[in-house]
């Protein structure tokens, strides 16, 4: 039997998925289900002055006309934090129809409550709302004069200013300076499941269908908004449609959904639909950065300036951490990072795929691009004379591979081939160009992550099952943590069931900031670890063992057996060793504790992306020909999956870079109008 | 979703009775627009008559060589069509840039003519609309209006006709067939479509019940050299910012004969009739070209955010009569 971690893996689940029989939140099943419409405030400041609800009422099938005058209150409206941590993690610390205030357009101001889908959506439609609106702001333009410096963005993760050295005395100095400013649109994530929520009430204990990265954060926040415990919640999802950051926080409509199947008696689905999926879960904020650098003749930064300015809601600090990378990507010894905010008349924004660190690297790497036509170095020697050998702290990397990423990518693509000058290459009316860039993304090593379990049991006929309190929302985690239980337990991957989707399974964190399969494999892992060597112990104890007296170190699981490694012939298989303990199993609990920060070692994954690009300078078209990324990002589980994930990363980047941004009127500050 | 009734007709007489009876009743075909906009609260039949099963889905041949186009044909059986990829291919690339394969199999020719607008705010309940409410406002005007039109514009209506085979149909000088409650009539398709001036609500000269019922496409030998040209922001799925439709009959070095429509920046589909008097008699050159574009545009009206279309449209017609030039458009 050779590994399976580390091979091309087909997804376990992928035949459910694309034969429908995967069954996604808004399709669960349930008797006498009920449907929950939100009607969102056609406003983005002010006040519902009246709410006409009586025409709604009287609609077929109605069962309830809520709003902030009927629908019950929240406990507590929880702190922000991001859903990696164990604690509710709400999208923002505000909860609608608790008040008659309006902070947003979209923001739910009534919800409707019906037999069918289609009788609560046109009950929704008679609703008579009137509103008292005050001019919103919404845009980077409206916004600038109102902006402050925030002491901590990012849920209170991040500071709002890092300084290294000296910034303005190495920009005085520096023999070359580069001042440009980037314009970002808005973006939402709108992946293809919108989020729903499917809740009902069983003796007492809420139980929830929900599409969400984490169904422990589900449990969690929903918990903390309704005054219940969590042992009082139970969130049941195995399937979710794609997320992007967007179901990595738990936005207003789940517990809405909670709170409405509460209220008529019955099993409530709440959909949004794709509109409301505009202003129901975040997005990523517009935003302006500006990035200036200093540097020698001979390229090497003296000095990196990466201000950036960006409207978050009214009531939370929130940017997405769009700095971190000009931090560490290159060797410079002063940096100045400043994020300033101004309070706008839009949710919080939250998780864009690449939160960040795709806003922050096309900054600084266009910068750079700028640096290297005007030093008149080739932009990958420019990167590669700033190569950062250790951390700013000088802490050497965990691993760092970039160098080869560069020389590799360089020799795939051709880059020595192409000719840098600008409009040199063309194919008929079109003109040819390429460019290269960093790419970083950090490994979420932080304090007080919290602790990642997963229960291993293997059966006497050799299959195991591993159970963990996740979700698979199209990252391919179920087939990667079955491929890490086979290998640690030594048996086929076919022998191999993972178990998920529910949270009364063994804790783990949301699957966020790219770090599910890093946590989740760590706590499946240390399960099916430890029960190997719970089977270990028990077998060099047996006297009856053909294993008995072995070192534990000794002793290999390769094929459902155990083995002595310096005499194969003493072996038996893990059915004969249950079998004579008249055991049915086994069984062990594995806990990881996520490292802090005080690994000795500075963690971040780097690679390096080149493009074509081909551009009809007349007509204005832009069309990309070739993407090739090459990464290092640690031990690859399945490179299949891991392909896709990467694949997945640069085709966003491509939309973001080209076509995607959320317009909004700034007249109404309503976005996300009907555009499909 | 409000309530809707549903019957399915099984003839063109039924159909247009089924109509009659019911002031508010709409016609569903292929339902790729019509259903989303129900949804959407927008347009509000109160009853829906399927005309799925009525025979109109044919492909015939015409005696002075054209054809004549079922309503109900598909977009992807019409752009397929033997006949139509030989003798018009600008007729087959406007379907095929139009939509998606999905939509094309659903989508039909008679719903593709009457499809509505793309306005933003036409599609939104919550905005000011001329078009859905007449007397409201245009919310487009100083609106997000990238992708709203410069030419045949009011102050009522700025909001782009988004069809693509309508374009082709203009420049073929078709001819939309209808029944209704006055029997059969024809209409140049130039006269199918109706300027917004100040009734934008009125899209179309039909009346309540008046079925389309085929498209006539006159034998036209300048279109076996033509092409469709589509620009916009990517390659598929999308709509056009600008589109040229045209044919052109070069002989010596002098235009003789040219056929040019504009698609993404009119609120009909536009046929550039003073472009092709420019062409007509003049080289074959650059500068015939540029000028014609530039003659065409000249009633432009744009707004904010989509003036950048009067020039582009201006470099769209350039190109495609370029490409004609030197290729004789794809046979």
């Amino acid at each position: 039997m050779t590994a399976t971690i580390g091979a091309p893996v087909e997804r376990v689940e992928g035949r459910a998925k694309v034969t429908g029989a995967a069954r996604y939140t808004a399709e669960i099943a349930a008797d006498r289900l009920a449907y929950a419409v939100l009607v969102g405030a056609r406003v983005a400041s002010g006040r519902v002055s009246s709410i006409d609800t009586r025409a709604a009422e009287h609609a077929p099938g109605v069962l309830a006309v809520l709003t902030h005058l009927n629908l019950a209150r929240v406990a507590a409206v929880p702190n922000l934090f991001p859903s990696l941590f164990g604690r509710a993690a709400p999208g923002e610390t505000f909860f609608p129809m608790q008040t008659d205030v309006v902070h947003y357009a979209g923001q739910p101001v009534a919800m409707v409550i019906a037999s069918s889908l289609e009788r609560a959506q046109h009950a929704a439609t008679l609703l008579r709302i009137e509103y008292e609106s005050a001019p919103p702001i919404t845009t980077v333009e409206q916004g600038r004069t109102r902006a402050y410096e925030p002491s901590r963005i990012f849920g209170g993760l991040i500071p709002g200013r890092t300084v290294r050295g000296d910034v303005e005395a190495a920009l005085a100095r520096a023999e070359l300076r580069i001042d440009a400013t980037f314009r970002m649109a808005a973006n939402h994530h709108n992946p293809i499941e919108p989020s729903a929520t499917t809740a009902f009430w069983e003796d007492g204990r809420l139980m929830l269908h929900d599409a969400t990265q984490g169904i422990t954060a589900t449990q969690m926040t929903v918990a903390a908004f309704l005054g219940l415990s969590p042992a009082d919640v139970r969130v049941r999802t195995q399937f979710v449609g794609g997320g992007f950051g967007c179901k990595a926080m738990i936005w207003p409509h789940v517990t809405l959904a909670a709170l409405a199947a509460r209220h008529v008696g019955r099993p409530v689905r709440l959909a949004l639909t794709r509109e409301q999926m505009f202003t129901s879960c975040g997005h990523r904020e517009e935003q302006e950065q500006r990035v200036v650098l200093g540097a020698t003749r001979d390229g090497r930064l003296t000095a990196i300036r990466h201000h950036k300015l960006s409207p978050t809601s009214e009531f939370d600090d929130w940017a997405e951490p769009s700095l971190g990378s000009s931090e560490l990507a290159y060797s410079c010894p002063n940096y100045e990072g400043v994020y300033r905010l101004f309070r706008s008349n839009t949710m919080t924004p939250t998780f864009t795929r690449g939160p960040g660190e795709s806003t922050g690297m096309f900054a600084l790497e266009c910068a750079m691009d700028e640096l290297a036509s005007a030093l008149g170095i080739d932009p990958l020697e420019l990167r590669l004379r700033n190569h950062a050998d250790a951390d700013p702290s000088g802490k050497p990397w965990s691993s760092k591979s970039l160098k080869e990423c560069y020389q590799l990518g360089a020799d795939r693509f051709g880059w020595a081939q192409r000719n840098p000058a600008p409009r040199s290459q063309g194919d008929g009316r079109w003109l040819i160009g390429s460019g290269v860039a960093t790419a970083t993304y950090p490994v979420p090593a932080l304090p007080h992550l919290q602790a990642q379990r997963a229960r291993a049991r293997l059966y006497a006929d050799g299959s195991a099952i591993v159970e963990c309190a996740t979700q698979e929302f199209g990252t391919g985690a179920a087939t990667a943590m079955a491929q890490v239980a086979a290998d640690t337990l030594g048996i086929p991957f076919e022998r191999v069931r993972f178990v998920y989707g529910d949270t009364d399974l063994p804790n783990s964190a949301a699957a966020v900031g790219s770090a599910g399969a890093g946590m989740l494999s760590s706590a499946v892992y240390a399960a099916t670890s430890a029960l190997r060597d719970q089977l270990v112990q028990l077998a060099i104890a047996d006297a009856e063992s053909p294993l008995h007296g072995a070192e534990p170190a000794a002793v290999d699981v390769k094929d459902g057996r155990l083995t002595r490694r310096d005499q194969p012939d003493r072996s038996e298989a893990y059915g004969d060793l249950l079998q004579r303990h008249s055991m049915r199993d086994a069984e062990a609990v594995g806990t990881w504790i996520p490292t802090g920060w005080d690994t000795g070692y500075a963690m971040t994954t780097f690679g390096v992306q080149f493009a074509e690009v081909a551009v009809d300078a007349e007509l204005g078209l832009v069309r990309v020909r070739r993407l090739l990324g090459v990464f290092a990002p640690g031990r690859v589980l399945n490179p299949r999956t891991a392909r896709s994930q990467l694949m997945g990363g640069m085709l966003w980047g491509l939309g973001q870079a080209l076509l995607e941004g959320t317009l909004m009127d700034v007249r109404t500050g309503r976005c996300g109008l009907v555009l499909f | 979703m409000r309530p809707v009734s549903y019957a399915r007709a099984t003839s063109v007489a039924e159909a247009i009775a089924a109509l009659r009876a019911h002031p508010d009743a709409a016609f569903l075909a292929g339902g790729t627009t019509e259903i989303d906009l129900l949804r959407l609260d927008v347009v509000r039949p109160n009853a829906l008559v399927d005309i799925n099963a009525l025979p109109l889905s044919r492909i015939e041949d015409l005696a002075d060589g054209g054809l004549r186009i079922g309503a109900l044909a598909r977009m992807s059986d019409v752009a397929e069509a033997p006949a139509v990829v030989e003798r018009f291919p600008m007729l087959m690339q406007a379907l095929l840039l139009g939509a998606s394969a999905q939509l094309r199999n659903m989508a039909t020719i008679g719903g593709n003519l009457l499809q509505r607008v793309r306005c933003s705010y036409f599609r939104d309940v919550a905005s000011p609309c001329n078009k859905r409410e007449p007397g409201t406002g245009c919310s487009a005007l100083d609106g997000i209006n990238r992708g709203h039109a410069v030419l045949g514009t009011s102050d009522h209506c700025i909001a782009t006709h988004p069809s693509d085979l309508a374009v082709a149909l203009i420049a073929l000088d078709a001819v939309v067939r209808t029944e209704g409650p006055r029997g059969a009539r024809a209409f140049p398709i130039d006269e199918f479509f109706l300027l917004p001036r100040d009734t934008p609500h009125l899209e179309h000269p039909t009346e309540h019940g008046e079925l389309v019922v085929a498209v006539d496409v006159p034998a036209a030998p300048i279109a076996r050299r033509s092409l469709y040209a589509k620009v916009r922001d990517r390659e598929s799925y999308e709509f056009a910012l600008a589109s040229v439709a045209a044919a052109m009959d070069v002989q010596g070095g002098v235009i003789r004969a040219a056929r040019v429509a504009l698609g993404g920046v009119a609120t009909k589909p536009w046929r550039a009739r003073r472009a092709e008097q420019i062409l007509v008699g003049a080289p074959a050159q650059r500068d015939t070209y540029a000028r014609a574009a530039r003659e065409e545009l000249a009633s432009a009206r744009p707004r904010q955010l989509n003036a950048f279309k009067v020039e582009l449209a201006q470099r769209a017609i350039v190109r495609a009569l370029e490409t004609l030039a030197e290729t004789g458009g794809p046979q």
